[in-house]
């Protein structure tokens, strides 16, 4: 199964490169999603492995055509139809498939095969299908009774067309421990034997919570990751937030609470072109220039946020959305920092994070002043936290230089990441100067 | 961990307060409550409006309440996590309800559910 995987990754790598600059880009990642995701719905959850494997060869049979005889006129339809030859073929010859999928077919191919005639599996690739189908995986793969990260994992193989080498590049791990914590999902999910499909009408809200949590920590796994695949990083933004909007355009699923999530994610990916310089170095907010924050983006975060104020559910995803609304303002007014501490007084409330009672401090001292932020501060003791330190380092800036220094020294030894340990860095030797 | 309500008594329920000065307390309320929950000790809390209050007395006598020859109220309460009563009391300390002259917060520890005490 491996292999496959590598061989795909390289196949739509070299079309990327040579015979085909006319492909869309990305189109053998999105078409894999649809693929997998309409042949894991027909064959049940048991098979995710074969519905990966057909999709994979798909585009391996592209990679053994095209570049000699031409992209064909509708690439998407000619992939659409091998997929289509090679389930069929692969239900013809296995026979657990015979024993097992065949009669299920069967039962769902209304009465026509009375006669005891094997049945043509219905492949449909239809718009409609692969978007329900890609739905129900969703759901499927977000499962309560999995692991968060073995979620994002399988998300990222099935539901966004992610190679097992990407996922590794984007979570700073190895092939090996990826492939372990697929595998350990698949079985997982294979054991709680649930049909894929869409959860009953009461239960979506609860379902749809873990879901949400597991498209936001994709989003941030792309926006915070530490790779420097700067597009991949990207990348998985986008995907994230292409998921989030396929559960807006459906009915069932579009809930305030996700278009909240989704106005979340337009207002932060609006400064994707202000957050690194030309050597890919990080712009901290502060520095950015605003001339560069994508509009577009930010109008439309705006629009998803005003259709997340319908109705009386408060999510956590509405707090962080406003709160991101706000910082889409770069000029500090007493106004804007009032709103924003008391978004996070509220978001604390709801949904206590580390990181939301940072937040709220340094909005505290925007806010209500320096002095009684560095009492709140000292109050949270998050001493194993280096942002902790740095905040209370900015809180000391301009009272207390040696403070400042202490603060940011342990900050830097506390540090998890180079792009921390150089942020900081970069703050003690201006203060040095 | 524990967990403490923190239950706000007023002196004289049947002052009005100008709007502005509403205003700073509900500010000051809210910051005070953000701080609480910034250090994951906030557990919820309420208002209690004094609009329709009723007191039911002995032998079911109701009146509009709960003012009567008593004008002490209970305005809200909040319940918060806290190793001690003494950490308890330190975070009601910081109430913007003692501001006003006579106001109390009275702290009581809340009995945890099945631990065979009555």
């Amino acid at each position: 199964m491996e292999s496959t995987n590598t061989t795909q990754g390289n196949a739509a790598q070299s079309l990327r490169t040579s015979a085909s600059e006319a492909l869309i880009p990305h189109l053998f990642r999105m078409e894999f999603t649809k693929i997998a995701a309409v042949l894991c719905k027909l064959f049940g959850i048991d098979h995710i492995e074969v519905a990966e494997d057909i999709a994979g060869e798909t585009f391996l049979a592209a990679l053994e055509t095209w570049p000699y005889k031409g992209v064909p006129p509708n690439p998407t339809a000619w992939l659409y139809a091998i997929a289509k030859n090679k389930t069929k073929n692969y239900l013809h010859r296995n026979q657990i498939y015979t024993g097992k999928v065949m009669p299920r077919l069967k039962q769902e191919s209304n009465e026509q095969s009375l006669t005891g005639e094997p049945v043509e599996p219905e492949i449909d690739l239809s718009e409609k299908n692969i978007t329900d189908s890609q739905l129900q995986m969703l759901f499927a793969v977000c499962h309560p009774t999995l692991p968060t990260e073995a979620q994002i994992c399988l998300a990222l193989r099935i539901l966004c067309g992610f190679g097992i080498d990407e996922i590794a590049n984007a979570f700073l791990s190895n092939k090996e421990t990826i492939n372990k914590r697929l595998f350990r999902a698949k079985e997982k999910l294979r054991s709680e034997r649930k049909p894929i499909g869409f959860p009953p009408a009461a239960e979506i809200g609860q379902r749809l919570e873990t879901v949400l949590l597991t498209l936001y920590l994709l989003y941030n796994e792309g926006y915070y990751s530490e790779s420097q695949d700067a597009v991949l990083r990207e990348d998985l933004c986008q995907e994230a937030m292409r998921l989030t909007y396929q559960l807006i355009q459906n009915e069932s699923t579009n809930r305030p609470e996700v278009n909240a999530l989704f106005s979340l994610m337009c207002f932060h990916a609006s400064r994707f072109p202000a957050r690194k310089d030309e050597n890919g170095e990080i712009v901290l907010y502060a520095d950015q220039d605003e001339a560069l924050w994508d509009q577009t983006l930010i109008a439309k975060g705006a629009y998803h946020l005003h259709q997340a104020s319908q109705g009386n559910t408060l999510s956590k995803y509405h707090l962080e959305a406003s709160i991101a609304w706000w910082h889409t303002i770069k000029t500090d007014s007493k106004e804007k920092w009032e709103n924003i501490l008391q978004l996070y007084n509220r978001l604390l409330q709801i949904a206590y994070s580390p990181i939301a009672a940072l937040n709220r401090t340094y909005a505290l001292s925007k806010a209500n002043g320096k002095q009684e932020a560095i009492v709140a501060a000292e109050q949270l003791k998050l001493t194993d936290n280096p942002y902790y330190y740095t905040l209370l380092g900015e809180l000391y800036r301009d009272i207390d230089k040696g403070k400042v220094l202490s603060h940011l020294k342990t900050a830097l030894t506390l540090a998890r990441t180079k792009t921390d340990r150089k942020l900081i860095q970069r703050k003690l030797d201006s203060l040095e100067k | 961990m524990d967990e403490y309500i923190l239950i706000f008594r007023h002196e004289d329920g049947t002052k009005v307060a100008s709007p502005e000065q509403i205003q700073v307390w509900m500010k000051q309320t809210m910051d005070w409550i953000g701080g609480i929950a910034a250090q994951n000790k906030f557990s919820h809390g309420n208002g209690l409006p004094f609009d329709g209050a009723k007191v039911v007395h002995h032998k079911g006598i109701v009146t509009n309440g709960p003012f009567g020859e008593i004008k002490e109220t209970i305005g809200g309460y909040i319940v918060v996590k806290a190793e001690s009563v003494d950490e308890a009391v330190e975070f009601a300390k910081g109430s913007p309800v003692l501001q006003g002259d006579g106001n109390t917060v009275e702290v009581r520890k809340i009995m945890k559910g099945g631990d065979g005490v009555h």
